[in-house]
């Protein structure tokens, strides 16, 4: 066990990774968490960033857990669920490790931009080198520290590269204001070109806003 | 106390003829009538409630629990020791609703039978029972009727509003029309209307009372009859939807009552026949069979997105009331898609929403019994919200 899983947070989520989330946002302002677990960050958030924050979980454990550490929190589905929620309600939306596991990331991730003012999106990146390597000379679906399911057991079903995330932002009219390349640990690599990010980093981490306000 | 708000307080029990019930009994709309749904005036009328702990200096512990069909303002420490409170798991000392830490009011709702003006209780103008005579009330006159009674008390803004079935009707209707009159809300095993399944339910138990000839079209107190198989077969018929398939058979299964075979005749064979036979004729000594007719009908005629234009969401446009709405995966009377409902239009709203959603086979009676998840999960969301405040989120 990692002392990181003592956090309490799901499996492939990583306490330094929550704290770059953090960083990215400005205190006091308003955060939907989607895919929030058992609420770390939103318990992260309030505490140090005097953030009012929001939780969608889809485990109901997970957002009863939420609720009992006094956190708001709803059970839901990244996929079918944020439809209903208004434009720009709220100044950051956080997808964290999730995008990969939705069945349609770029509707989802339209409606980030939507909600939030600002989206704050992290995957594990399909482009790093082990990964390559593993697809290339093992002839086998990889498996990693990134990525530790065997194939019919993921939940991940759509995969991307960092390139392949940049690609869909920029067809969809998304700005990216920050991206971080995060090793396993969600350790930021300090990575600024993005074909180096996209061989060298186990997680891509990108702060967004649509480009043109709907 | 009388000339400000127009309300006349008779606090010992016995001093009045109404007054049969421990608690408070207070007349209201004495200056101005509650002004009711189907059009007409109200007033004066008796409220009955009870309170438990103490309001703290700054008015800010308040919390209002709304009753279901059946209940009244005795969640704990009913004068008849012979039932305990209906709510004693959630209320009292180290409950989640602590009454250590909260002030607890319950009020006996608007056409209720425990002391509040009900068709039961004496029409001042004719001093007879008001019987059919007594306005068909909603949910939304039962609501400001509680708020006419915050008047009252001097209390401008509740710390929360709960509430289970009915209840959590009162508390959508209270969060809806008086957003600035509470800081949060809980609406538990409810829903924004009642389905059609439900107002089908009810017309059964309505039906059954009416078919029953002590009834006499509504006047049977002053025949000085009961309509007692009517009431009984009505509350058999409901209490089976409190329940849940895996409850009954958990509970009862096939089993035999007091006989080891079958007598091949009508008598109750099976312990879930003796059971409900019990729970109807249990009931029909503790309320008013005109009442069930009142209260049922406030339940079908509630549907807050059609006062609201239609959409749901337009009742809690910029809301700053806290939800938190909560159901059980076994209550098929007011199912989890009832509450996603009100999750969805709170949503749509941008509110401050919690769904939790509780695991368990009691079917909808279960936010009446000891489950402690749904204690751990409102103890920290009181919590929070207590911390929140300070914090001034």
């Amino acid at each position: 066990m990692s002392p990181l899983d003592a956090s309490g947070y799901r499996r492939g989520q990583i306490r330094a990774d929550l704290e770059l989330i953090a960083e990215m946002i400005e205190p006091g302002s308003r955060v939907l968490d989607v895919g929030c677990g058992d609420g770390a960050l939103l318990d992260l958030l309030a505490h140090d960033k005097n953030v009012v924050g929001r939780g969608v979980e889809i485990s109901q454990a997970g957002v009863n857990a939420c609720v009992a550490r006094g956190l708001t929190a709803i059970q839901g589905d990244a996929d079918t669920d944020l439809k209903d929620y208004p434009s720009n309600a709220f100044d950051y939306i956080v997808l964290s490790q999730t995008l990969q596991a939705t069945r349609q990331p770029r509707v989802v991730l339209e409606h980030l931009v939507r909600i939030g003012r600002r989206a704050i999106v992290s995957f594990p990146n399909f482009g790093h080198w082990r990964v390559r390597a593993a697809l290339l000379f093992g002839g086998m679906m990889p498996r990693s520290r990134a990525l530790p399911d065997t194939w019919y057991e993921t939940p991940n079903i759509h995969l991307c590269t960092i390139h392949d995330f940049r690609a869909l932002c920029a067809e969809l009219g998304v700005r990216v204001e920050r991206s971080l390349a995060l090793d396993a640990e969600g350790q930021d690599k300090r990575i600024v070109t993005p074909r180096w990010a996209n061989l060298l980093a186990e997680h891509g981490l990108f702060l967004l806003a649509a480009d043109i306000r709907r | 106390m009388q000339a400000l708000t127009g309300a006349v307080e008779t606090a010992e029990p016995g001093a009045r003829p109404r007054a049969r019930h421990a608690g408070h009994h207070l007349e209201l709309g004495v200056e101005t009538p509650l002004r009711l749904d189907n059009g007409q005036e109200l007033g004066p009328f008796t409220i009955a409630y009870r309170t438990y702990g103490r309001l703290n200096a700054d008015k800010s512990n308040a919390i209002l629990v709304c009753h279901a069909l059946t209940g009244d303002q005795h969640p704990l420490d009913p004068p008849d020791s012979e039932r305990g409170g209906w709510w004693e798991y959630m209320v009292g000392p180290g409950r989640p609703l602590d009454t250590e830490h909260y002030y607890i009011i319950c009020a006996n709702c608007l056409g209720g039978c425990s002391g509040t003006e009900g068709p039961k209780e004496i029409n001042r103008e004719t001093g007879e029972p008001w019987g059919l005579t007594f306005p068909v009330i909603t949910i939304g006159d039962m609501v400001r009727a509680q708020v006419m009674l915050l008047d009252h008390l001097g209390i401008d803004k509740l710390f929360c509003v709960i509430g289970g079935s009915m209840g959590a009707m009162q508390v959508l209707e209270f969060a809806a029309s008086y957003p600035e009159r509470t800081l949060a809300a809980v609406p538990i095993a409810g829903a924004a209307r009642h389905s059609a399944q439900n107002i089908a339910f009810h017309e059964v138990g309505r039906q059954a009372i009416m078919a029953d000839p002590d009834w006499c079209d509504g006047d049977y107190m002053s025949h000085g009859k009961v309509p007692r198989r009517g009431l009984a077969v009505a509350r058999m018929a409901a209490h089976i939807t409190y329940l849940s398939e895996a409850a009954l058979h958990r509970k009862f299964g096939r089993r035999l009552q007091d006989r080891s075979e079958l007598t091949y005749g009508f008598d109750a064979d099976f312990q879930v026949e003796s059971y409900l036979r019990h729970q109807g004729s249990s009931f029909v000594s503790r309320f008013d069979a005109n009442s069930y007719l009142y209260i049922t009908r406030a339940m079908d005629y509630f549907d807050l997105a059609a006062e609201h234009g239609g959409a749901l969401a337009n009742a809690f446009a910029d809301t700053p009331v806290r939800f938190c709405v909560i159901s059980f995966t076994s209550d098929w009377l007011f199912p989890t898609t009832e509450s996603r409902e009100i999750v969805h239009a709170l949503n749509a709203a941008a509110a401050d929403v919690s769904f939790v959603e509780i695991e368990s086979d009691k079917g909808h009676d279960a936010f009446l019994l000891d489950e402690p998840e749904l204690f751990a999960v409102l103890r920290g969301f009181l919590q929070g919200c207590a911390e929140r405040r300070e914090r001034g989120q």
